[in-house]
């Protein structure tokens, strides 16, 4: 039974339950709601939600769970004689996941699958067919395998369909024997919501674990083949894809600074002050429409802002300032980035302090206004001190943007791995050159592909620290003014 | 110097400020109709009526605060001095600087309260160097009856100390500025009796030395704290006159229901 059809059956379920538990609520006072103690609808949902959600619970953990038990099975059969030279048996795997996928999807279309088990070739051309390229034929051991798998998917699927709809049942069944006049289900039905909202944001909270813990789990993998001193403290960034790269990252990490310097450097006094204009000065109307004009530009796509600096910017800056004061002759450059991740950033400053600007009570500025300060004395002395810790988080918020974009150093900065203090040479970021490696045609479990993840993972250490030391400045900001 | 010129002048019957036919709109509401109010100097002037009367609205005229809300309109005459306060060449932000005022909620900025006090004097250019400054903060703090409470942390947070101590804070900070008049409006709504009673004695020295107008909702405190009171109804004032005479034997039937509790 497949996955759609089974929840529709567990819905009907859940609907089935709202109604059967309103009707035995209203039943057992005779019709007289005010007996109950809630209010009908209560009863309903809450036998609904009983049936419903368990049984969801339980097909999404069975669905997560099910991959890591069956692939044991299966890769045990792999007979490790018939791998091909420099494959291992986790890679096999792939293989066995792709032809069982592709059976699948056969066998979907209604064609026989029998007969193209017996004959690798055959197998492989019809597999071609649907469009899953095979590189070599299977060999038996890998098709033991799939038939393995794919056996244990379907046993394993049953009984999926199985547990769920007994759960659902059993939860019907519960959730209406509950049901009484005294039965407080409007305080039960509160609870479950309090369940339900707090693991929607435990999934929020478990994803970012997991992502850290792929990111982790794949460093130190390359840490394994690389040595870290090397990725830490060398100063060259040559990946060379037959092997023998230097891959250190200080170039990276001085190019990623260097482009959000000069962006924060741009968009924090220019974002501040169209703030404190639209925040103190503006009229209301003129608020109206400028305010939404600058937030269209975090609204423009980061790769039109990339061809922006590539064809605008660049050449503008090249022609104008690097070549006549003999900075270099490249339009790539860190300058070209900067100003133009600048300009993205604007609106993160700008609308963030604005709003921040605007919630500081008007009974400050009135109190310095009446001892005859000047509206910017005002602003400068009373208003941005107050909105201070917010701005800080505005600013911060554009330096992790600055930090993690990537399309407008492709274009703008160029993919040079260098070293330089001229802001007119090109240079490069962590983000790009986690593309480049990982778009590259190299083995997956080479340093030159792996190091995308080591580079990820300080990337991520680096808005963390920068996270934290907003959070460190502003609990300081608010423990002196509050 | 600031307190030889205010004892110089010791004559109470001067007018320090003259109303005459001062007229206020809000948008196209008549909000203050036909006020004329002489303000003595060296008085406390009190503003009693209902809520919605027009007194904080009038009071707020007088330092022109209310050019912070674009839709008000302010016609007639209000003069300081004999210098009308509405004429062009009057820069607001100086006016404000001669006319001080106390805000109905404790408002200090979020700074220290050394610096909450230096506030006025520092924008202004009052004092010449730091020991006069601290000189300034310290009398302004005895003056508000603070001192004793806040001189070992003048460091700390202005925001941090009770309600009555920020807003006696926020009376040091106004009379920083060395004003002429001080206005007050309802400065004891969000305090506590012990904390009122604390800023109605400051309010009887700060007469020695400015003139005071205080906005109040509280008859009692009317009574207590001010020479001269005016009653305002609906946006006209209907009496206005020595304390003791308003509220022992007041002219108007409308100031004589109000004081006794039938109207307001």
């Amino acid at each position: 039974m497949s996955i759609g059809l089974l929840s529709l059956i567990i819905l009907v379920l859940a609907a089935l339950g709202y109604v059967i538990g309103r009707r035995k609520a209203v039943g057992q006072v005779e019709g007289d709601i005010r007996k109950l103690h809630s209010l009908p609808p209560f009863y309903g949902r809450i036998t609904a939600l009983l049936t419903a959600v368990p049984a969801f619970f339980l097909i999404a953990a069975w669905l997560l769970a099910q991959p890591l038990f069956l692939e044991n099975k299966a890769i045990s059969l792999i007979d490790p004689a018939e791998l091909p030279a420099g494959k291992s048996a986790e890679l096999m795997m792939a293989d066995v996941r792709r032809v069982a996928a592709g059976l699948n999807m056969l066998e979907a279309r209604g064609d026989e699958v029998g007969p193209l088990l017996a004959s690798p070739t055959a197998l492989k051309t019809a597999l071609n067919g649907a469009g899953v390229v095979l590189e070599t034929e299977p060999t038996p051991s890998t098709l033991a395998a799939t038939a393995a798998l794919r056996d244990a998917g379907d046993t394993s699927r049953l009984a999926m369909t199985g547990a769920a709809l007994l759960l659902a049942l059993a939860g019907l069944a519960f959730g209406f024997s509950r049901i009484n006049p005294e039965y407080r289900a409007r305080n039960a039905t509160e609870q479950f919501a309090m369940w339900l909202l707090m693991t929607s944001s435990l999934i929020a909270v478990l994803t970012t674990v997991g992502i850290v813990g792929s990111l982790l789990f794949e460093s130190i993998h390359f840490f394994r083949l690389y040595p870290a001193s090397e990725f830490f403290f060398s100063t060259t960034w040559k990946p060379q894809f037959g092997g023998g790269s230097s891959l250190g990252i200080l170039p990276l990490l001085w190019g990623t600074l260097y482009v959000s310097v000069i962006a924060l450097v741009v968009a924090v006094p220019i974002g501040l002050m169209s703030a404190i204009y639209l925040a103190e000065y503006a009229s209301r109307s003129t608020r109206a429409w400028v305010k939404p004009a600058i937030e269209i530009l975090a609204g423009i796509p980061t790769i039109v802002y990339g061809l922006f600096a590539l064809i605008t910017v660049g050449p503008l800056l090249r022609d104008y300032f690097a070549s006549p004061l003999g900075l270099g002759t490249s339009s790539s450059s860190v300058m070209t980035a900067g100003l133009v991740m600048g300009i993205m950033v604007i609106p993160f400053v700008s609308s963030l302090s604005d709003d921040i600007i605007n919630a500081v009570p008007q009974s400050l500025r009135d109190g310095s206004l009446g001892l005859g300060a000047t509206p910017s004395e005002t602003i400068k002395q009373v208003v941005i001190p107050a909105a201070l810790p917010g701005i800080v988080g505005a600013v911060l918020l554009a330096a992790s943007r600055a930090i993690g974009e990537t399309m407008i150093v492709v274009l703008g900065a160029g993919a040079a791995a260098q070293l330089s203090m001229n802001p007119f040479e090109a240079m490069t970021t962590v983000t790009v050159k986690i593309v480049s490696q990982l778009t590259g045609d190299t083995e997956f479990a080479s340093p030159e592909t792996l190091v995308a993840f080591a580079l990820g993972l300080t990337l991520f250490c680096l808005t963390l620290a920068l996270n934290i030391i907003a959070l460190v400045i502003v609990r300081k900001y608010r423990e002196q003014y509050e | 110097m600031k307190d030889q010129r205010l004892e110089t002048r010791v004559d109470t019957q001067t007018i320090k400020i003259e109303a005459r036919k001062a007229q206020v709109y809000y948008g196209t509401n008549h909000a203050i109709i036909d006020v004329d109010v002489d303000i003595m100097d060296k008085t406390v002037t009190a503003f009693i009526g209902p809520s919605g009367c027009g007194k904080s609205t009038f009071l707020r005229c007088l330092n022109r605060m209310n050019d912070t809300i674009p839709s008000c309109r302010v016609e007639g005459s209000i003069t300081l001095e004999g210098e009308n306060i509405y004429d062009p060449r009057v820069d607001p932000v100086q006016l404000r600087a001669r006319i001080g005022m106390v805000f109905q909620k404790p408002n200090p900025f979020p700074k220290s309260i050394y610096d909450n006090v230096a506030y006025g004097p520092k924008i202004h250019g009052l004092t010449r160097n730091k020991a006069e400054l601290d000189e300034v903060v310290e009398t302004c703090l005895r003056k508000a009856a603070l001192w004793n409470e806040v001189k070992d942390r003048l460091q700390s947070p202005g925001t941090g100390l009770s309600g009555g101590q920020q807003q006696r804070l926020c009376i040091a900070r106004a009379i920083a500025t060395s004003p002429e008049v001080l206005l007050m409006d309802e400065p004891c709504s969000a305090l506590d009796p012990i904390a009122t009673a604390q800023v109605e004695e400051l309010i009887d020295e700060l007469r020695s030395q400015f003139s005071v107008v205080i906005v109040t909702h509280s008859m009692q405190q009317a009574a207590r704290v001010s020479q001269r009171t005016a009653f305002f109804h609906l946006g006209y004032l209907v009496e206005f006159g020595e304390t003791g005479q308003i509220f022992t034997n007041p002219k108007d039937p409308r100031t004589e229901s109000y004081i006794s509790g039938r109207i307001g």
